[in-house]
């Protein structure tokens, strides 16, 4: 048996990771996986929830972030390979002018 | 106490992956150990006795949205970040804060909640009842998901499509 606690503190240590990652990162792609992380820390946080009021709807709300977070990778990754064919760089220190 | 004993080894392998995440300067370790983190993530779930989302843990997020991460870094031929004084601001007000930001959770989490405990399977989450819930109680977001999804595919087909069709048009 393992209070429900402790999963939503594991969820909090892989949110603030993520946040983390998002601040530090200087690449794009690393920042992007921050951003999946951060999104696996809340679905564990749904799915915890979900096991504690023994509501089924929790875990059909975990499978609309994983439908959205698919959609996101795909468009945002997308939008890196274009960024990297204009500017060739990854760095988002040197990706700071709108023109070209 | 078996299943405590497992949460706590994936736990620790889920943010041991995380730390390793934030660690590495190559994008590909980083990858690698975010597939690791979701793997265990899968495990934790299944402890949860969410099945269905555990199955589509594994495939979605470690198989296809992992797999999409790993070709781009090797499409970009991504190097080491390499640091420059904006990062090293952001670290140093970044890791103070969510560190203190994760105590302050944990703490609050430890203090307020009570001690409810969730056995193994206890809700069990057959595939069966969420597929009836997802055509039947979610039927109206599920259709816009998939509308959302075909509108991502033709974006990312539009972004990623390379410019020189256009650019050939324009310097010739």
């Amino acid at each position: 048996m393992v209070p429900i606690s402790y999963y939503l503190i594991l969820s909090g240590i892989l949110f603030a990771c993520g946040v983390t990652g998002f601040l530090i990162k200087r690449n794009i792609i690393s920042i992007f996986m921050s951003i999946e992380l951060m999104l696996n820390g809340v679905n564990l946080s749904f799915v915890a929830f979900a096991a504690q009021w023994h509501a089924l709807s929790g875990q059909v709300f975990v499978f609309f972030v994983m439908v959205v977070a698919a959609a996101e990778a795909a468009v945002g990754l997308a939008i890196i390979i274009s960024v990297y064919r204009t500017r060739e760089t990854l760095n988002v220190d040197r990706v700071d002018l709108l023109k070209l | 106490m078996l299943h405590l004993i497992v949460f706590l080894a994936f736990g620790a392998i889920c943010v041991a992956g995380a730390v390793n995440l934030l660690v590495q300067r190559h994008p590909i370790n980083s990858a690698l150990s975010l597939v690791a983190v979701m793997g265990s993530l899968a495990v934790e779930y299944l402890l949860l006795g969410a099945e269905f989302v555990a199955a589509v843990q594994v495939i979605v997020y470690a198989g296809a949205i992992m797999v999409l991460f790993v070709f781009v870094i090797m499409l970009l031929n991504a190097g080491e970040e390499e640091r420059t004084k904006g990062s090293q601001v952001a670290m140093l007000f970044g890791i103070p804060g969510m560190l203190i930001g994760s105590v302050l959770i944990g703490w609050v989490l430890l203090e307020r909640s009570g001690s409810q405990a969730v056995a193994v399977g206890a809700m069990p989450g057959p595939p069966k009842v969420i597929g009836w819930l997802l055509f039947h109680d979610f039927l109206l977001p599920f259709e816009v998901t998939s509308i959302l999804v075909l509108i991502a595919i033709m974006g990312a087909v539009v972004l990623a499509s390379h410019p020189d069709a256009d650019q050939g048009k324009k310097e010739g």
